[in-house]
């Protein structure tokens, strides 16, 4: 018998496998499918202080092994998440669900956080501060040491629960943001985000989103997402939640390998539904096979 | 929407660059025309979504244009192959709104959803009409099959078959009160345009998921911002903004 439980900022977890923000809605289209009380957890959709319709379309692109997408945080507002979305979701999820936060504001950040953190169904918030989708907010605040910390410190003094911070790879030295953030008294930390990318339509000669630019994800980032989380790995004591092109049961004990104690499924719920819940039933078959007999025994197991 | 291994019965080319392809699979989720399927193609990471043209019980039929890697793929395939195809997805046309007398436009690999919608008008007893558009001769399909159920006006941008144009140059029949269109964006924007009646167009957009999750197709209605691959494909002409 083999053991995938896990404990993420002190929450106990069945598995380690939840599903990322901006791939899953509030859960609703994949509870159609199949009962997603199997996961670990999930992260919803993007919310901000106020509804969003994001950007126009073409919002996704292509490429080898992986999409763009720049939806840009469209989103109802976490006024109607709270009235709306989180009532719906006890109906089909059970489990503690972690609240995924935009802002373009520091103060929209603190209300958005405070405001779900209330919400008896919310277990971890994660503050993300690296949306390379939008102008003026999102990633702007994730690239600079000192502004990550800004917003982890006004969000820690409102919020209850464990805040984790999303961090994006699109920086120079992700390490010494993941640090800042530490200091500033975030609880966890999750990576990657995506990454800017752009596509060209050669009809047109112009950019295929709308956007310009977008963000890369799917399985042509994993290594990126794994080199990134072995760093950060070293230069922090705070949990990681790993994520970046994770598509099989392996990727996920490769991710806890590289420091992970959780991890997050995106892109390839998109391209089968039910990539999920296949995961974490191969996962204590891939366990077996490697001799894994508890997965809290393998996060961080590349750096022994 | 059901998510399943399908087998290629037949696969032929039946226009320039267009194909048809028959499959066996599960088609309990298709429950009306206007309905897609989204498909993963070889090579590529997020699947192809794809008009239903017809089906029965146990198979279906997809008519495709060859536009690029995933569908030169597709047009590869063979009698036994399998292939991995979410099914039933997007909510497909109304019939009940027609009339008795309704007129279906499409233009080019627009037509294929308009024909199982052709067939349940005409099991309904209602008595449809066609205008269908090609760039040219070479691009027609299905003129025939559409022929055995309703009347069929054919137009051609260079007049190489039909009448010469695009299908807003045929004036549609005095007693059409609601009409059903699938194609081009253009064309749809022109229709919505020249067109005093009620309607539902097929809309395209390009797709993460297929099944509402992603957020990638969405747009904004009258009655609110709206998936296309969820809300839609299929909208009443009253509720776009184009």
């Amino acid at each position: 018998m083999v053991s995938t439980a896990v404990s993420l900022c002190g929450i106990h977890m069945d598995n380690p496998v939840m599903a990322a923000s901006g791939t899953f809605g509030y859960g609703a289209e994949f509870a159609d499918l199949y009962d997603i009380n199997c996961l670990g957890s999930f992260s919803f959709k993007g919310t901000t202080l106020h509804p969003r319709f994001g950007n126009p379309t073409p919002r996704i692109a292509e490429s080898a092994s992986g999409m763009l997408n720049a939806v840009g945080l469209q989103n109802p507002g976490v006024e109607k998440v709270i009235e709306e979305e989180l009532p719906r979701m006890r109906a089909f999820f059970s489990k503690p669900v972690m609240a995924n936060v935009s802002g373009f504001a520091l103060e929209e950040y603190v209300e958005t956080c405070r405001l779900l953190d209330n919400q008896e169904q919310v277990g971890w918030l994660e503050v993300n501060i690296s949306c390379p989708n939008v102008h003026g907010g999102g990633m702007s605040f994730g690239t600079r040491p000192q502004s990550a910390a800004e917003v982890t410190r006004a969000v820690k003094a409102v919020c209850k629960k464990p805040v984790i911070i999303k961090l994006s790879p699109n920086v120079s030295d992700i390490a010494a943001i993941a640090r800042a953030c530490e200091d500033a008294g975030a609880d966890g930390l999750s990576l990657i985000n995506t990454l800017v990318g752009m596509r060209l339509n050669l009809k047109t000669r112009k950019p295929i989103l709308n956007n310009v630019t977008g963000g890369l994800s799917g399985p042509a980032i994993l290594p990126v997402a794994l080199a990134m989380v072995y760093r950060v790995y070293q230069a922090v004591r705070i949990p990681i939640v790993g994520m970046g092109g994770i598509s099989c049961a392996r990727d996920v004990v490769e991710m806890m390998l590289a420091g992970a104690t959780a991890v997050q499924i995106g892109a390839a719920n998109l391209v089968d539904p039910y990539i999920c819940r296949d995961i974490i039933a191969d996962l204590p078959v891939v366990m077996a096979q490697l001799g894994i007999h508890n997965l809290n025994d393998i996060i961080g197991g590349a750096h022994s | 929407m059901t998510q399943g291994q399908y087998t290629v019965i037949s696969n032929r080319p039946i226009a320039a660059a267009t194909w048809e392809m028959l499959l066996a699979g599960d088609t309990s989720a298709l429950t009306r025309p206007g309905q897609f399927v989204n498909l993963r193609t070889g090579g590529h990471y997020l699947r192809r979504p794809l008009s239903v043209c017809a089906w029965d019980d146990s198979r279906l039929t997809l008519i495709y244009k060859v536009v690029g890697q995933g569908t030169d793929w597709l047009s590869e395939r063979q009698a036994g192959d399998p292939i991995d195809m979410l099914c039933g997805l997007g909510n497909g046309f109304d019939t009940g709104l027609s009339g008795q007398y309704p007129l279906l436009i499409g233009g080019g690999v627009g037509l294929p959803p308009l024909y199982q919608l052709a067939h349940q008008l005409v099991d309904e007893g209602k008595q449809p009409r066609l205008i269908m558009g090609f760039n040219s001769v070479q691009e027609v399909f299905y003129r025939e099959e559409f022929e055995r159920l309703m009347p069929v006006t054919v137009t051609t941008m260079d007049g190489s078959c039909g009448v010469r144009g695009l299908v807003t140059e045929v004036p549609p029949e005095t007693n059409c009160t609601y009409f059903y269109a699938c194609g081009p964006s253009p064309m749809l924007r022109a229709l919505c345009g020249c067109l005093t009646m009620p309607g539902q167009l097929s809309l395209e957009e390009r797709m993460g998921c297929g099944f509402g999750a992603c957020m990638g197709c969405t747009i904004r209605t009258r009655l609110g911002d709206k998936r296309v691959c969820k809300e839609g494909p299929v909208f009443l002409k009253e509720e776009l903004i184009w």
